[in-house]
């Protein structure tokens, strides 16, 4: 009796788990989509973005160059023939380019043609042609072949931004311009080249002369401020904390701050850091220094709670094991805790360092958005920063400007998956399974 | 008082349902009202007495006395939760890295306090090893793990000499054999019952002289239990050894003397044979038969 009745109660377990499965799995099913999609999602904006930044700025990377075949008179140039590199770099090269120019179109007479002619060049061409003159002073008194930047608005012509079927008063560039670039490419004379420029050259007025080199070199130093200061601080602080402090009011206190400055706006930063640093302690501004403080300050919170979960995810057999071989607290911590969470620790630093190096708003703050021309060679020389670079083009007029902007959030990008790759490295590097 | 009071109400089957012959014996324990048996070892190393233990407000540990001898083996039993490790981790202080513990009562080593001001902790831990439940070496090679211990203390003077030690201690350990062609290789690697030995190996690497092991063999299979039983059977020729286990064959095949913890209270003690074969408590009783626990 007893038993039939149990066996009826499994049959009703079996039905009723069966009746139910369908609905389970096809929860199950609809939840895999979904997350798929999501995924998939998430891929197309990146990639979207990725497109948009790449069409946008994969032109940035090669420019026009016009080929001057220049005549260094020795006469102009180094008339006493001492190849005193001073005497050849105080000679008038804009005439001399100019020249060049004019005798290749000898049609051109007034003088407003003339400077018609003369701004299909860069302005940095007489510059670029004195550079390469003095680095080789032999080339004095012979006929020499330059390629030397057109005009930007010349670069947009040369890449198709230009219509030219739009009408000449709409026009950036007259149509008497145009035939010139005609003219001068039919005869070989135009040539688009890698743009070596954009790498080597600080920020500049005229797109065709503008580069990344200063704002790279400005995240560079600005990013190793920040480095040397928050990791070793903010390592100590969460060792500190986590290992060494007693737990009461004050380190509880402590550690719901740092959890809040996490949160604080980062322009705040930088206002603290332009009252505190510029202000009272009268630093320079503009400065990778003032900058790397200020990010330090910012990415402090992040690398101090990424080091702690570090540390707290190291097994506490692993310091029972220490110290019940007598090896005192900070052995144990040195020999054993840090070395397991070192590669937690540098995860939560670089991915610091990535938010400090994509940060805009803290640094203009302290002046960082100065036009700088100049390279700079030091932590205390004015400087701008990649993000702040981009901000600045972003801003521009010039149609030119539109590429430079997305060619240096390309920079950007890969100097953001260097250092994720660094990081991956660091962490293999380091990593100990147990 | 209160404790006195605790332990009456804690503790009743001793006083009642066991004979009265079974509770009154000579050389009953100095202060430990509770205990059955004698808590005195032969020639001891350390010696417990009236060790109180606290949780914050909770008692863990409830006036236990206990001797740790020379040359023997001390097995602690008793059910899951009555305090037999926390008492042991009270003979290396490991129960000081719990901030809420408090630890009251008078632990000696040798005669001198091990809770008094002047006792360090690093040093205490050197002549107090220990051997914990689940195998922990380090993340680092075979070798490293044994060396740790006596590079720290600065033991040896020279590689030579720490080659020696770590060989030294493998031997000992059982496990020299399995692993000397590759003791570069991480210790995390090897098996359970060789991580065991190694750990082993690392605590006597720094030559103690009293060796804790709490539970050791109790995430390991019947062969290396086996093994790490012959090996602590082995070692008590130089060592004082505590071990805590839940098996009561494993206390009866490698102890000497054998105690039986209840609820935070040492019940009886004595020599393991008589323990298991005459119990003089009914607690006892009724745990090692397997009636309850």
């Amino acid at each position: 009796m007893t038993e039939q009745k149990h066996s009826v109660d499994t049959n009703l377990t079996a039905q009723r788990v069966r009746s139910g499965l369908a609905r389970r799995y096809r929860l199950e099913r609809w939840f895999k989509r979904f997350g798929i999609m999501a995924v998939a999602l998430g891929l197309s904006f990146v990639l979207v973005l990725f497109a948009s930044i790449g069409g946008n700025g994969y032109s940035a990377f090669h420019q026009g160059f016009v080929r001057l075949d220049i005549k260094l008179d020795e006469k102009v140039l180094d008339p006493a023939g001492s190849r005193n590199p001073e005497v050849i770099g105080k000679a008038s090269y804009r005439t001399l380019v100019r020249n060049t120019l004019f005798d290749q179109f000898p049609e051109v007479t007034s003088r407003s043609d003339k400077r018609e002619l003369t701004s299909l060049l860069s302005n940095g061409a007489d510059f670029m042609v004195r550079d390469q003159v003095m680095a080789s002073p032999e080339l004095v008194g012979t006929t020499h072949s330059f390629w030397v930047p057109v005009d930007d608005e010349i670069d947009m012509l040369m890449k198709g931004y230009i219509d030219r079927n739009v009408p000449e008063s709409d026009r950036r560039v007259s149509d008497r311009m145009i035939g010139w670039v005609d003219q001068l490419e039919q005869g070989g004379y135009l040539e688009s080249r890698f743009n070596t420029l954009f790498f080597t050259n600080g920020d500049s007025r005229d797109a065709e002369l503008a580069g990344v080199r200063g704002a790279l070199a400005g995240s560079m130093l600005t990013l190793v401020v920040t480095l040397l200061l928050s990791f070793p601080i903010g390592v100590a602080t969460a060792v500190y904390l986590e290992e060494m402090a007693p737990r009461n009011r004050i380190t509880d206190f402590i550690e719901v701050n740092i959890n809040n400055l996490a949160a604080v706006p980062s322009i705040v930063f930088g206002l603290l850091g332009l009252a505190v640093f510029i202000n009272f302690f009268g630093m320079p501004r503009s400065a990778p220094l003032v900058g790397g403080l200020v990010l330090s300050l910012m990415t402090l919170p992040t690398i101090i709670i990424s080091s702690r979960a570090a540390l707290k995810a190291v097994p506490p057999s692993i310091r029972q094991a220490a110290l019940a071989v007598g090896a005192s607290p900070l052995q144990t911590i040195i020999h054993h805790v840090v070395p397991l969470a070192l590669p937690g620790m540098l995860t939560g630093t670089i991915i610091g360092m990535a938010q400090a190096l994509g940060e805009t708003a803290p640094l203009l703050m302290i002046g960082m958005i100065a036009f700088i021309v100049d390279v700079p060679q030091g932590v205390t020389d004015p400087s701008t920063v990649l993000p702040v670079q981009i901000f600045l083009w972003a801003d521009a007029p010039e149609r030119a400007f539109v590429e430079k902007t997305s060619a240096a959030i390309m920079v950007l990008l890969g100097f953001l998956v260097l250092m994720n790759i660094l990081a991956v490295f660091l962490r293999k590097r380091f990593e100990t399974r147990w | 008082m209160e404790t006195d009071k605790l332990q009456q109400a804690g503790n009743p089957n001793v006083e009642t349902a066991s004979k009265k012959t079974k509770t009154t014996v000579p050389g009953h324990g100095d202060g430990s009202k509770g205990t059955v048996g004698d808590i005195k070892a032969a020639d001891p190393v350390m010696s417990a007495t009236d060790v109180n233990v606290y949780y914050g407000d909770k008692q863990a540990i409830r006036n236990i006395s206990l001797e740790i001898g020379k040359n023997e083996v001390v097995a602690m039993i008793g059910p899951s939760g009555c305090g037999k490790s926390t008492f042991l981790r009270c003979f290396n202080r490991m129960n000081d890295t719990i901030e809420i513990c408090r630890v009251e009562g008078d632990i000696r080593l040798d005669d001198e306090d091990i809770y008094d001001k002047n006792m360090d902790v690093v040093l205490l831990r050197a002549r107090v090893g220990m051997v914990f439940q689940k195998p922990n070496p380090f993340p680092k090679s075979i070798y490293e793990n044994v060396a740790y211990g006596p590079r720290i203390h600065g033991l040896t003077s020279n590689r030579t000499e720490l080659d020696e030690v770590v060989q030294n201690s493998l031997e000992k350990a059982g496990l020299w054999e399995e692993v000397k062609d590759r003791l570069d290789q991480p210790g995390t690697g090897l098996s359970g019952g060789q991580q065991q030995r190694l750990c082993i190996a690392r605590a006597i690497a720094v030559s103690p002289e009293v060796i804790l092991m709490d539970e050791p063999c109790s995430a390991l299979d019947p062969i290396a239990t086996a093994r790490i039983e012959d090996l602590i059977d082995e070692l008590r020729k130089n060592y004082a050894i505590a071990i805590v286990t839940h098996s009561m064959q494993q206390a009866a095949r490698v102890s000497q003397r054998t105690a039986y913890f209840h609820m935070g209270e040492l019940i009886e003690v004595g020599a393991t044979e008589q323990v298991f074969t005459n119990p003089r408590t009914k607690l006892t009783e009724d745990y090692i038969t397997g009636r309850f626990g």
